[in-house]
């Protein structure tokens, strides 16, 4: 994607700048294998928080006083980092929301609500985030619209022979899909499906927070309607994240949230909205942490995220090589070129629960669990996987400290 | 005793790999399944009573799940057979986790209690035995499922 050749990413140095990497448990680190639910944070975007929090912090938009504008330009100013991260045209299409979740459900309900009825069909896929599935199937419930899911095959991509037949169910007015994977870490075809949605007249939701961390986002090139991603799983802190849509999209939308600052003038007879993106930032918003959330885009923008991509394919190819050792594994999704850095397994004979019990005494922390997608364990045959994912600290001793834990476990429930 | 030893203690591993009571009653008496949405484990009872229609005669289960969920639902096979459904229905947990004999952590002890939640919602549908408000509420917490 990038002409320039990017450095190589220096996962050694970087540790550094993570306050738990340093800590050790029984005399040594732990292996913080579970990035895909969310990340540590690097000291330059806690400094970056306290430093608002400290010096710049009142609400925004509102009082004329110094401290007030200097919040208000550190928020705005956040607000055209995230835009820059994701190649959006304008400011104006980045509203701010507390999470990934929120940003869908804002276009499922102020979107779906007013343009979805009986006849139209929603489409999302098997591996789908249940954030990008159940207000999909409970929008389409509440219209009267066609709730319908893209499976997957074997190897967790995604069928796309099957579009044609979903074509000919009825109008296909919304296309829901994650670009990465949470629980495989499988790469989807979203300009595929953006191209097939557009020409049914639909629009595309993308939900891209699991790749935001992983790979360079470019909205104009996705070709998507809209686009949301969570600040936590790349760097940033919780309870903050950006919701990306088209401007001629979100100004003909009704508002999701009511209340203070979303409006134009409220009188007892009627109330108007505000211009975007504060139509849909009601009340006062998640401020420092929204700020913080700049200094994370600025944080893995400075790494680079060509470098994060190749970084993560490097150890999650070694890891799958690794985890091939182990006798009686399985190991879903697809090929290490094909995802991103998740790789999710199971032990024959050994619940994943017991199998991160094991592997935390080990000073191993992976996730074992469904990764809020059912529907997927469901294909699988399974009732939860083992999930280890890397991040930009991951290193490849990590990976061997893994596999040595899993022999562990393997040898104990033998 | 290493953290291995202290949870997957011996006798936990042998319910685990032998698991008794194992398998399901044909035109059973009663019969309940849960699961726990948080990790997958699901459990599976189904119960014969005797003639006077109390005692439990015959207990088996079914299921998959984590170590603890499995052989603390085996356990419980052997505590609850021929006793009377209205004993086992007030039977505190304390007598199961007794009998696990290892200290576990809230969210393991949602593991641990699955099968008798399950067993307790079982003879509740099949004979009315009282559901007191702490197996109601983990009923509503761990999603039981039909009756057949």
């Amino acid at each position: 994607m990038a002409v320039t050749a990017q450095p190589k990413l220096d996962s050694q140095r970087i540790r550094a700048d993570f306050a738990y990497l340093e800590e050790l448990r029984g005399g040594k680190p732990v292996a913080f294998l579970d990035s895909a639910a969310s990340t540590q944070k690097p000291r330059q975007v806690l400094d970056a928080l306290r430093g608002f929090y400290e010096h710049s912090y009142a609400n925004v938009h509102r009082g004329v006083y110094q401290l007030a504008e200097r919040a208000t330009a550190g928020y705005e100013g956040a607000r055209e980092k995230v835009r820059a991260f994701v190649n959006a045209p304008s400011t104006r299409e980045i509203v701010f929301t507390r999470s990934a979740t929120e940003g869908i459900n804002l276009v499922a309900y102020a979107w779906g609500l007013a343009n979805l009825g009986p006849g139209d069909l929603v489409v999302v896929t098997e591996l789908e985030h249940h954030s990008n599935f159940v207000p999909w199937q409970y929008i389409a419930r509440r219209t009267g619209a066609t709730f319908r899911m893209i499976q997957t095959d074997g190897a967790g991509e995604l069928q796309l022979d099957a579009l044609d037949s979903i074509a000919r169910e009825g109008n296909v007015k919304v296309v829901a899909n994650n670009l990465v994977s949470n629980s495989l870490g499988t790469v989807n075809p979203v300009e595929h499906l953006t191209a097939w949605a557009h020409e049914q007249g639909a629009i595309m939701v993308v939900d891209a927070a699991q790749a935001a961390p992983h790979m360079p986002l470019d909205v104009q090139a996705l070709g998507c309607d809209f686009l949301a991603i969570s600040a936590h799983k790349m760097c940033g802190p919780s309870g903050v994240g950006a919701l990306w849509g088209r401007a001629e999209l979100l100004d003909a939308m009704e508002p999701f949230n009511l209340g203070g600052h979303m409006i134009r003038s409220v009188r007892y007879e009627d109330t108007t909205w505000g211009q975007l993106p504060y139509k849909f930032e009601a009340g006062t918003q998640p401020i420092a942490e929204a700020f913080a959330f700049g200094a994370a885009v600025d944080y893995i923008s400075a790494i680079g995220l060509d470098a994060i991509e190749q970084h993560e394919h490097e150890l999650v190819a070694y890891a799958m090589e690794r985890l091939a050792e182990v006798e009686g594994i399985s190991i879903y999704g697809p090929p290490p070129d094909r995802r991103a850095g998740i790789v999710s397994f199971n032990l024959e004979n050994v619940h994943p629960h017991d199998v991160s019990q094991v592997l935390d005494w080990e000073n191993v922390a992976i996730r074992g669990g469904h990764h809020c997608t059912q529907p997927l364990m469901k294909r699988l045959g399974v009732a939860a996987t083992c999930r280890a994912s890397f991040y930009v600290y991951s290193i490849p001793d990590e990976v061997d400290r893994l596999v040595a834990g899993l022999q562990k476990a393997k040898q104990a429930f033998a | 005793m290493g953290e291995f030893d202290q949870l997957y203690r011996e006798v936990i591993l042998d319910h685990y790999k032998n698991p008794r009571g194992h398998g399901a009653i044909p035109d059973a008496d009663a019969h309940a399944e849960g699961q726990n949405p948080l990790c997958g484990d699901e459990v599976s009872i189904y119960v014969s009573f005797g003639d006077d229609g109390d005692t439990i005669d015959d207990v088996k289960f079914e299921g998959r799940g984590c170590a603890i969920s499995q052989a603390a639902t085996s356990m419980l096979m052997e505590i609850v057979k021929g006793r009377s459904a209205t004993e086992i229905a007030a039977l505190p947990k304390e007598e199961l986790l007794d009998e696990i004999g290892i200290p576990l952590t809230p969210v393991r002890l949602k593991c641990a209690i699955l099968g008798l939640g399950v067993l307790k919602v079982a003879l509740h549908r099949a004979k009315g035995t009282p559901l007191p408000e702490e197996w109601s509420t983990l009923a509503d917490e761990l999603e039981f499922l039909g009756n057949d």
